[in-house]
């Protein structure tokens, strides 16, 4: 369906009245992506009867130059150079209806270093343009010059591990739950017996800031006497997310220069607080030696439909631009969304200096990272310690294993849960590193040592048939086998 | 208390057999395992003393436990540690770093708390051997 190009050229392009976007030279099949360009995968589902063609240059007029009627003052501008252009429209392999768009953007539109100047572009006007149905960005390329104006993760995947000490495992955690309600001294008790079982973070959740029954000073005091408490006691170093997340600029700011005056190694934030204000506190912690853990509180709202908003893989790649350390992108086999290609490719670009293009992972475009700070993904939400083998095999070793529930629901205490979790880990890298069949002999290694572990055998007990098998509602449109040329 | 830094300090301690095959992963990547050793576990103490240099271009774990035998004839009453080293870039840090040697007794660790202005409190966190010379930390145990 990539047919010629249909751009009205001369006076004619300019004569006022409405024209057709794939007429105003936002429909280009002959143009080639300059390496500098940025590159957005859009899927557009057209109105019934709305040529597709028309509908992918629709979207790139209406992300770059366009308004609805022709204007004259383009021609005060190089707006050749200025327009987005739209180079491909396939259909989605068995998806009706709907149609992958990748569209070409000069350079020059963007703003160095602003995920707020990318996104208001990319994602500003277009989502709500009529006579699309539904509008999903899949993916972005983005080239290593604008990726080199990015500061990218505060402290890094390598750094964060020298800092902890802590290297050849993923690295254990839990949030602090109830997750509302606690005082003060109730949620350090949490933390403490958490930290000194064997994890090496625990975690505020994404709505604890400062609430009448926790002021957020109360939390930070008494869980750093616990993070030091669980220090002394294992002679290792600890940590605990303190979510400094805020209503304003000035309170988050705060909150984080009390956690370092505290001596705290990590500080959280949410997602919700928008990316200028992540970008900030990136910057900061870059400043203040700090790891910043982002909790992706919301993204669901527009990541989990197919058809339309913005997938997770997008939003990860802007939030490694952006320069957190930490972010949640899936279990796989927990609780919450999550294809396990899907969240392949999430981890790829999380991790990998270079991510090839693998459509059955999502990933549509080669993407250089240029040496960018690693990002730590977090996996959390209804695991527990008899997965540790599929978790392992699913989502390596640079991770943060999360277990809320998994450590505090454990029957024998909290540091019990803790030491369960921290046991079945060792014994499975211990196992793979050995060179056995780790994931088909998972079971066994766990059985095995717990024989020396009543913690692990009573968790394992507890959770033996404890699964979420839910269908994804997202996932790759391609099969394995199934070969696109880019 | 158990000092539980490194990978596997919560499984029962590695025998010689276990040691070997983690060490012969290690070569088998490419890293070059160093043989560390202190008597001061505190825990943001980085430099523990190396018993010689990475070894380099070894392929047989056989070497290194020989090494590590020879550093626990010297150094057994201390904290002994493989650390594996990967240069590749985008790394060019330890990637498996485990305890095979502890004390006899592991006393642990005193936290002092400095109560400063307001309620904050300043950390100290010091290991109890500490309170001995270097080299005799351990030594009578």
């Amino acid at each position: 369906m990539n047919e010629q190009s249909m751009t009205i050229r001369g006076k004619d392009r300019y004569k006022s009245g409405v024209m057709e976007y794939k007429k105003m030279g936002y429909w280009e099949p002959d143009y080639e992506p300059k390496d500098t360009d940025i590159i957005a995968l859009f899927r557009v589902t057209p109105q019934d009867g709305v040529d597709p063609i028309e509908a992918a240059a629709a979207v790139a007029g209406e992300s770059s130059t366009a308004t609805w009627t022709v204007v004259w003052t383009d021609r005060l501008t190089a707006a050749e150079k200025y327009r987005a252009k739209c180079y491909r429209v396939d259909p989605v392999p068995n998806s009706p209806g709907q149609y992958f768009a990748y569209i070409a953007y000069d350079l020059d539109l963007f703003e160095n270093g602003s995920i707020a100047n990318l996104s208001a572009s990319i994602i500003g006007n277009v989502f709500g343009f009529k006579p699309l149905k539904a509008l999903r960005l899949e993916d972005m390329r983005l080239p290593v010059a604008y990726v080199k104006t990015f500061q990218g993760p505060a402290t890094g995947i390598v750094v964060e591990r020298e800092r902890m000490d802590k290297f050849g495992r993923p690295l254990l955690g839990a949030t602090v739950k109830p997750k509302l309600g606690l005082s003060g001294r109730n949620y350090g008790r949490v933390v403490y017996e958490a930290l000194k079982g064997g994890l090496d973070f625990t975690k505020d959740d994404e709505n604890i800031n400062s609430q009448p029954f926790m002021h957020w000073r109360e939390r930070f005091l008494y869980c750093m006497e616990a993070v030091n408490k669980a220090q002394a006691a294992s002679g290792e170093i600890k940590g605990t997310y303190l979510n400094v997340t805020a209503g304003t600029m000035e309170d988050m700011y705060e909150r984080a220069e009390f956690a370092k005056e505290l001596g705290s190694i990590i500080i959280m934030i949410d997602l919700v607080i928008g990316y200028t204000a992540i970008q900030s506190m990136a910057k900061w912690a870059r400043r203040n030696d700090m790891i910043l853990h982002l909790h992706r509180a919301g993204h669901s709202t527009y990541t989990r439909q197919r058809n339309h908003g913005v997938s997770f893989r997008v939003i990860a790649k802007w939030m490694r631009l952006a320069g957190v350390d930490h972010i949640h992108a899936g279990t796989v086999v927990g609780k919450l969304e999550g294809d396990p290609a899907t969240t392949r490719g999430y981890y790829d670009i999380c991790r990998e200096d270079y991510n090839p293009a693998k459509l059955e992972h999502g990933v549509f475009f080669d993407q250089h990272w240029a040496s960018l700070n690693k990002l730590m993904p977090v996996a959390s939400g209804g695991i527990h310690a008899g997965q540790m083998h599929q978790l392992l095999d699913h989502l390596g070793e640079d991770v943060v294993l999360q277990f809320g529930g998994g450590t505090i629901g454990h029957p024998m205490g909290i540091q019990a849960g803790a030491t369960a979790n921290r046991v079945a880990l060792e014994a499975m890298i211990l196992a793979r590193n050995e060179g056995r069949d780790y994931l088909h002999e998972g079971p066994e290694i766990l059985a095995k040592a717990a024989q020396t572990c009543t913690p692990l055998k009573s968790a394992l007990e507890v959770w033996k048939n404890v699964t979420f098998n839910y269908e994804s509602t997202d996932m790759p449109d391609y099969a394995p086998t199934a070969s696109v040329s880019m | 208390m158990r000092v539980t830094q490194g990978c596997f300090s919560f499984l029962p301690d590695l025998t010689d057999e276990q040691i070997s095959r983690q060490v012969q992963y290690c070569l088998e990547k490419g890293w070059a395992v160093n043989i560390e050793f202190t008597d001061d576990p505190h825990p943001r103490n980085n430099l523990w003393e190396m018993w010689g240099l990475p070894m380099f271009d070894l392929r047989d774990a056989a070497g290194v436990m020989m090494e590590l035998s020879e550093c626990r004839k010297v150094y057994g009453d201390r904290y002994i540690r493989m650390s594996a080293f990967d240069s590749s870039h985008g790394w060019e840090s330890v990637r498996l770093s485990f305890i095979v040697n502890r004390p006899k007794q592991e006393p642990g660790f005193r936290l002092e708390r400095h109560e400063m202005s307001g309620r904050n409190i300043r950390y100290t966190t010091t290991p109890y051997a500490a309170d001995r010379p270097e080299g005799v930390r351990y030594g009578d145990q």
